[in-house]
């Protein structure tokens, strides 16, 4: 039960349950020598019963009772009658137990299995619930276990519903209530039930609904989960769409092999430098999906088959299903002008996680442009010497007509022909949300209120995005989660992090923002046209990062001088080769693994950050086990390769870097760099050229 | 009351204490000092327990009213002889009601179920569930007698015939349909604060200056709008006089005391499990409670005589002291105290004057109360004027039917499933606060004409009306149906057409405390806390040295009475 404070046990309690204890035990003995040696009589069932009845927790029991009402089942003289009867028995054992305890996992889930078996009658099942929600209203086992006998009775979710709300008036601090509304409704508009046809009817309402219960009560935070999930019905497009593409449509790319001179007219937006023959089509869609193939995307250009072409997610599980998928199309080596056209959603198989299919094909189009390869030994390439001092970078000024992957990523307009059809109530619904929670925080100052609010005007400014083309609330964003920071220390992480990810929106939101972070390294000795761009994030205590979609283009990447722990996502950025992650928070080498997806990556800094200073890395569940996984057998295959070295000890560093082809890495500041664990990077990485500015043989 | 039939002499002639009349207080002082094992008698004129707290017949209680309502007649002759030791001082009853309008509209369908109503003389009256009355009650064993159910809502009434729910708990609030978002937003922090300072919270202690200030200027203080300060003013505080006119509010609510009223609601909702709301009423009706009193009272050795009245006290000569009453029977009965209802006033023996210790105390005997008057009236329908609803009460805040209006009208509507009246009937019960007879005939005439359909006042008709005081009722009636039809005058669409009607003044004497101790009349509050407190007062007087229902058992009265007060579901 809620809301009842804690007593410290006085000496006769413990005395008294002391004395439970032995009792149990002595029945605990006894029982288990019944159960080895499969007993299923009259008094050795009762004897489980006594049991449950003292401790329903004990889950053998119950394992015990099934298996003899699975032995009276299977008796030749087991009638339909003598079956109910069994059947009935366990019921009543449940329903003692549960007085005893109405939260025991096995009780209830040993109700579930008796009523699974068809024998007994249903009704009494929802007297049963009324008892047990009306003892407690927001016993999550009872709701659980209501959802099981609705579907079993075949109660209409619309009754369900109905019950939902009457509950939540009797008292609307109700997790449960409302967590089973928004199953019920999910069910209802998925089945687009007469009533429940669309989002746009329903959840207009739902939000009255859930408004009452937050003016109410702001500091209830069963009504805040209701209404975030509102929000994200509101937000959330039921198909997946393609956002984003390198190349972007309508682009004109210019491909140089890496270690040449050059002296195109190029942008440095579109220049990319490659080492390997070969350069990434990224796609970007807004959430994860699965089926991209070569069937499901056509390509369409001289230089290499469609069937050639592989398609990867990019995610760092093993899993098929990823929001970024990358393919590898080889350099044309015959026509050094061509044009490539690339349709998404051929056939329909592509699907989000949630089950709906991509039902929007688009299709891009770009023209590729080879330098011809004039190899110049002598010549050091930029991409191993980069050094990220402020004064060797000078603010790139564009050149008026220079296409700016911002500009052309506008043009993309892969959403805006099928969306703004659906958005006009989306939009309407968050209009007038955002106006509630103002009015909410004129009355009084309220975290949740806040955090709402910042949520409410970013959905609105990403909803309202293809159009307006700007984030108009930005500021007004930063400044909310600025506040929260300061009036909730205890959730000040997140809080950051949001304001992070909002800032670097804002950043990447428009050309002028983006030019300003915009840098060309100036000890280039080839001219500044032609050489890549370096995006420069840096000093801006970003603690998280994202809006990839937008920085598809970028191959040098500053983001040292922040506060990051995790650069999750970065896998998107397929181009990049030049990154720096110096003087940031990155706790662990398993924090890098986005990285171990960069293929293009040859410059890493990841000096002064706080990698080795934990004994026990938290991230690592998150990461494969060299005992467990592939990783190990990896080891043992290669374990010749680099002898002598207990390389058991660095299989984090073996797992990370093993596949990166880095020419020059950056390490110093960290407690994990000693010697030792330097010499075994090199082995690791024979590309390696200089590490922490050292040249290596 | 010449029909007094032959009366059995009472035995024995002598008690600690003599209680004369059966109305609520007597009740409770009664039952108290039997159980603090005093001898008790407890007589009262009338053939039914009550008084003027009882629940009647519908054919009775025109009659209790004019008995009540005129000046007695001359004094029995006999009555005033002295004895040798005694002074004689006959007795007799004072009007206490006037302007008694008795109207019915369908004589056929009462008649035949005249005993089916339980009508209570002094309503409107509810329990709170966590007031003194229930606390008493439970620490008495009281509620063995009596059952009660919930009132399902209270309402705010307007001129318009509008029921607004009051939103007086958190459910309530995020349920209500009225209220704009900033509205409930408003109120749900308001009482917040309310509990916070209870609870004795540091950071939302309501200052000592603020607890002594008038409640309306606290609640303009907090910004709340007006239609929310009415709420909690007049429907939840439930304060008498309009608090924003201090020209005519003779009760202006502190803090102090509307942050206890709001106390008494909040604790009063969800106290018992199956009462869904803050208020309760007794099946059969509020008469149920000094019977209860009396029952309990009885079972502590209390000697009960009705139909008995009392026709004279007998005083010392030579001290003036009260020495025991003298029965209608004739019989002298003897007491140390003596506990004497409202009603009766004392005559001076005529001819002679007063013994000069007696003469001292007279001015008790004739002074006059003048603390104004309650203005009853009871409708009965056919119809409820919420069709989902059956029990509920509604408040009319001042100047919510008219701008003259001053006071808080009241009104409950109680329904068959309470005892109260034949199934298929509502009884609902009226009152204000009012200074003279024409004051209180508007008040409840403008209730009346917002709610009901009256049906015309036909001579051919079979309405027979009985009306005391003709110079008041029918002008009034009149002008406050002109003005209440500013609202949507269809009249009869929807409104529930009275059948019978009883409207009345009463007097609000209080109790006394002197020569002699008499007890209150019914106040004008919705609950009877003011009249335990009096009652606790009276035995304090008289019993100085006893307690007051001393707990008999150690354990916790409230726990093991849960059960036993929760209303019937």
């Amino acid at each position: 039960m809620h809301g009842r404070p804690r007593k410290a046990p006085k000496p006769e309690d413990e005395a008294a349950s002391t004395a439970k204890a032995q009792k149990l035990r002595a029945l605990q003995t006894q029982f288990f020598s019944f159960h080895h040696s499969k007993i299923y009589t009259k008094e050795t069932v009762e004897l489980s019963a006594k049991l449950l009845e003292i401790n329903p927790e004990s889950y053998t029991a119950w394992n015990y009772r099934k298996l003899a009402v699975e032995h009276y089942l299977s008796q030749p003289d087991c009638n339909p009658d003598t079956a109910k009867s069994v059947l009935d028995d366990e019921l009543r054992v449940v329903e003692s137990a549960l007085r005893q305890n109405f939260k025991s996992y096995g009780a209830w889930h040993h109700r579930k299995w008796v009523l699974s078996k068809g024998h007994s009658s249903i009704d009494h099942e929802l007297r049963l619930l009324d008892k047990f929600q009306k003892a407690d209203f927001r016993n999550f086992h009872a709701w659980n276990y209501r959802r099981f006998v609705a579907e079993l009775m075949n109660r209409s979710e619309k009754d369900e519903l109905k019950y939902t709300e009457d509950m939540i008036y009797t008292n609307f601090s109700n997790y449960s209530a409302w967590h089973n509304r928004s199953v019920l409704l999910s069910a209802l508009l998925e089945k687009k039930a007469e009533g429940f046809l669309s989002k746009e009817n329903v959840l207009p309402e739902e939000y009255d609904f859930i408004h009452q219960a937050i003016f109410t009560d702001p500091d209830d935070q069963s009504g805040w989960f209701y209404h975030l999930w509102l929000l994200d019905q509101t937000v959330t497009t039921d198909h997946p769409l393609l956002v984003s593409t390198w190349p972007a449509h309508g682009s004109d790319v210019l491909l140089v092999e890496d270690r040449c001179q050059n002296s195109s007219s190029f942008s440095p937006f579109t220049t990319l430098l490659s080492d390997s023959g070969s350069f990434p089509i990224v796609l970007y869609f807004n959430q994860p999906v699965e089926g991209v193939s070569s069937s499901t995307v056509v390509m369409e250009c001289r230089f290499n088959k469609n069937e050639d072409l592989l398609w990867e997610p990019l995610s760092v599980s093993n899993l098929q299903t990823a929001q970024v998928w990358v393919a590898h199309l080889k350099f044309p080596t015959s026509e050094l002008d061509s044009s490539v056209k690339i349709s998404v959603g051929y056939t329909k198989e592509i699907i989000s996680t949630r089950g709906s299919l991509y039902s929007h094909p688009s299709t891009f189009s770009f023209k590729v442009h080879v330098q011809p390869v004039e190899r110049d030994s002598s010549q050091v390439s930029v991409a191993e010497n980069i050094l990220w001092r402020e004064e060797n970078f000078k603010v790139y000024r564009a050149q008026s007509e220079e296409s700016i992957p911002i500009a052309s990523f506008d043009h993309l307009s892969i959403r805006n022909d099928h969306e703004s059809t659906a958005s006009n109530w989306q939009t309407e619904a968050l209009a007038k949300e955002v106006e509630c929670f103002r009015e909410l925080l004129s009355l009084m100052d309220c975290k949740i209120g806040k955090l709402t609010l910042a949520r409410l005007l970013m959905a609105y400014d990403a909803m309202s995005f293809p159009f307006a083309n700007k984030l108009v609330h930005s500021e007004e964003v930063l400044e909310l989660y600025n506040d929260l920071m300061k009036l909730d220390p205890t959730h000040h992480r997140y809080y950051k992090d949001e304001h992070s990810l909002v800032l670097l929106q804002k950043m990447t939101s428009s050309k002028e923002s983006l030019l300003q972070h915009c840098f060309q390294y100036k000890d280039s000795v080839s001219s500044a046209i032609g050489k890549p761009i370096c995006l420069r994030l840096n000093n801006l205590s970003l603690s998280r990062i994202r809006a990839f979609e937008r920085l598809l283009w970028v191959q040098i990447l500053d983001l040292s001088h922040n506060e990051l722990e995790s650069i999750e996502g970065l896998e998107a950025m397929q181009l990049l080769s030049r990154l720096s992650l110096g003087n940031n928070k990155l706790r662990s080498l398993t924090a890098l693994e986005p990285l171990r997806k960069l293929k293009s990556l040859r410059v890493l800094d990841i000096s002064y950050n706080q990698i080795g200073d934990h004994s026990i890395d938290t991230t690592r569940y998150l990461c494969s086990s060299p005992l467990s996984h592939s990783v190990g057998s990896e080891l043992n295959n290669d374990e010749s390769v680099i002898n002598n070295v207990a390389l058991i000890n660095y299989w984090e560093a073996f797992y990370m870097f093993k596949d990166l082809n880095l020419n020059r890495l950056d390490i110093v500041g960290n407690t994990i760099a000693d010697e030792k664990f330097k010499s075994v990077l090199v082995r690791i990485m024979p590309s390696l050229k200089r590490l922490d500015g050292e040249l290596l043989d | 009351m010449d029909d007094i039939p032959p009366y059995p002499p009472i035995d024995p002639t002598t008690f600690d204490l003599i209680v004369i009349g059966t109305g609520l207080p007597e009740s409770i002082i009664a039952a108290a000092a039997s159980t603090a094992s005093k001898s008790v008698l407890h007589l009262d004129p009338n053939p039914f327990y009550g008084s003027h707290f009882s629940s009647l017949p519908l054919a009775d209680l025109p009659s209790f009213l004019s008995t009540h309502s005129t000046s007695p007649s001359s004094p029995r002759p006999h009555s005033s002889e002295d004895s040798n030791e005694f002074s004689v001082l006959d007795l007799s009853t004072r009007p206490l009601y006037s302007s008694i309008d008795i109207s019915c509209f369908s004589p056929d369908l009462l008649d035949q179920n005249s005993r089916k109503f339980n009508l209570d003389v002094a309503g409107p009256r509810v329990f709170f569930c966590a007031d003194k009355s229930i606390e008493l009650i439970l620490n008495t064993g009281a509620n063995q007698y009596m059952e009660f159910k919930s009132i399902d809502a209270t309402f705010v009434g307007d001129n318009k015939g509008n029921l607004l729910n009051v939103p007086d708990s958190r459910a309530a609030i995020f349920k209500d349909k009225s209220m704009g978002l900033k509205e409930k937003n408003q109120l749900m922090r308001f009482f917040k604060l309310v509990q916070g300072h209870l609870a004795g919270e540091l950071d939302v202690k309501i200052s000592d200056e603020d607890l002594q200030s008038p409640f309306v200027d606290f609640l303009n203080k907090m910004g709340l709008p007006p239609k929310i300060k009415s709420f909690i003013l007049y429907a939840i505080a439930m304060a008498d006089y309009d608090q924003e006119d201090t020209g005519v509010c003779r009760d202006l609510l502190k803090t102090k005391d509307g942050i206890d009223q709001l106390a008494l609601y909040n604790a009063s909702i969800g106290r018992f499990q199956n009462a869904s709301g803050a208020l309760l009423y007794p099946i059969y009706g509020q008469g149920e409670l000094s019977q209860a009193f009396c029952r309990r009272a009885a079972v502590k050795g209390c000697i009960y005589v009705l139909r008995m009245p009392v026709t004279a006290l007998l005083v010392d000569k030579d001290s003036g002291c009260y020495k025991g009453v003298r029965l209608a029977s004739g019989q002298d009965i003897f007491s140390q105290k003596l506990i004497l209802d409202p009603t009766f006033k004392v005559t001076l023996p005529s001819g002679s004057s007063p013994p000069p210790p007696l003469q001292a105390k007279l001015p008790f005997f004739s002074q006059k109360d003048d603390r104004g008057k309650i203005a009853r009236g009871i409708c009965i329908t056919a119809t409820s004027l919420k069709p989902d609803m059956s029990n509920f009460l509604v408040v009319y805040p001042p100047r919510s039917l008219f701008p003259e209006q001053a006071t808080s009208i009241r009104l409950l509507q109680i329904a068959s499933n309470l005892a109260v009246c034949p199934p298929g009937m509502f009884v609902l019960y009226i009152s204000a606060l009012c200074d003279g007879d024409d004051q209180g005939k508007k008040l409840i005439h403008a209730v009346m004409n917002t709610l009901l359909t009256v049906p015309p006042i036909n001579s051919e008709s079979n309405a027979a009306v009985q009306s005391e005081t003709t110079e008041s009722g029918c002008a009034v009636q009149d002008e406050t149906a002109e003005s209440s039809s500013t609202g949507p005058s269809d009249p009869g669409e929807g409104k529930p057409t009275l059948l019978w009607s009883a409207l009345y003044n009463q007097d609000l004497t209080l109790g006394q405390v002197d020569f002699i101790c008499s007890t209150p009349m019914p106040d004008g509050k919705l609950n009877n806390d003011y009249l335990i407190d009096v009652a606790v007062k009276l035995f304090k007087k008289i019993y100085p040295e006893d307690e007051f229902f001393p707990q008999t058992s150690s354990e916790n009265p409230e726990d093991d009475g849960d059960g036993d007060v929760s209303p019937e579901t």
